[in-house]
């Protein structure tokens, strides 16, 4: 089995408002040396196969047609055999 | 006038939206989103809603439904297609507008009455409505914030594809009267053959006699008045 985790985040010129908030609260609760927070989100994909090409090909169309907005996404991902 | 309007799981002003076209005579009609054939429209709307519960972001499941595809083709050959609210977010992600709706920069889902200017009469959306007339529109949506890269806003803008935007109730387009965090206060914009409209604001809310506001008939009007103008 192969498990894909991807990995998708606002582009570095989209203003992030959740990561916006949670800084500020950050900065409230004392954390004085965070600058910046980004929030993105994690998705997990098993596959009942075990050839990483195949798998890789598959993600990296999934990631571009589905899980990212490529307006304002990027992605990234990491593909492992899992038992 | 011929309005197929579709069903996704999780539309919930469908019903709405037939009423409202209903009450100008015309023929409207219910379309799942399942199904391929559009029913000869002459128009195709997108209600509001959650479409797959905006799973992953609005409309992006939503995009994968055959009906889509036959919508697609459909505006390919210059059929007029309405989009509110979530129907917007699912034009901009299958590609019929550019840009996309953003969570709202202050985090909240925002159901509340709003203003919005009309831009440009040039269109069929708009048809016979001067422009800098402001309307009275509700909105109900968390993720409404329009963005799109410089280019493509200057595009927008060149090109009078801003049809309505947020202002106050004289008309005064301001960050006060910006809801969301849209740029250039966008509430609504056409695709460049001006026959494709997403707007965020739910018309459709404000077009029945004894609601707060009648002032979305103004758009079903124009639409009714475009129509019996073009034959």
């Amino acid at each position: 089995m192969i498990k894909a985790s991807v990995f998708v985040k606002l582009k570095p010129s989209v203003l992030d408002p959740q990561g916006k908030a949670i800084t500020s609260k950050l900065t409230e609760l004392g954390y004085d040396s965070v600058m910046d927070v980004r929030v993105g989100k994690v998705i997990e994909i098993q596959f009942d196969e075990s050839d990483k090409a195949s798998v890789s090909e598959q993600v990296e169309k999934i990631c571009a047609t589905m899980l990212a907005n490529p307006n304002i996404e990027d992605y990234s991902y990491n593909i492992e055999i899992v038992e | 006038m011929k309005v197929s309007v579709i069903t996704f799981p999780g539309t919930n002003c469908d019903h709405d939206t037939i009423e409202v076209f209903s009450q100008f005579g015309d023929d409207a009609t219910l379309v799942w989103h399942q199904d391929r054939d559009l029913k000869n429209p002459d128009l195709v709307v997108f209600a509001g809603g959650s479409a797959y519960g905006d799973y992953l972001r609005g409309g992006a499941l939503a995009k994968y439904s055959p009906v889509v595809e036959e919508v697609i083709k459909y505006a390919g050959k210059g059929g007029m297609v309405l989009g509110l609210c979530n129907g917007f977010q699912i034009l901009t992600e299958c590609g019929l507008l550019p840009g996309t709706l953003m969570i709202n920069t202050g985090l909240d889902f925002i159901c509340e009455h709003r203003h919005i200017r009309v831009e440009h009469p040039n269109s069929p959306w708009t048809y016979g409505i001067a422009a800098g007339t402001v309307l009275d529109i509700p909105i109900a949506h968390k993720e409404g914030n329009f963005h799109i890269d410089a280019a493509g806003l200057q595009e927008l803008e060149d090109n009078e594809r801003v049809l309505f935007r947020y202002s106050d109730e004289s008309g005064n387009v301001n960050t006060d009267a910006n809801p969301n965090g849209s740029l250039n206060n966008i509430a609504g914009i056409c695709s460049a053959n001006k026959r494709v409209l997403g707007m965020m604001p739910h018309p459709e809310r404000a077009a029945f006699p004894g609601l707060k506001s009648q002032d979305g008939t103004q758009l079903f009007k124009a639409l009714q008045s475009y129509f019996a103008a073009s034959g």
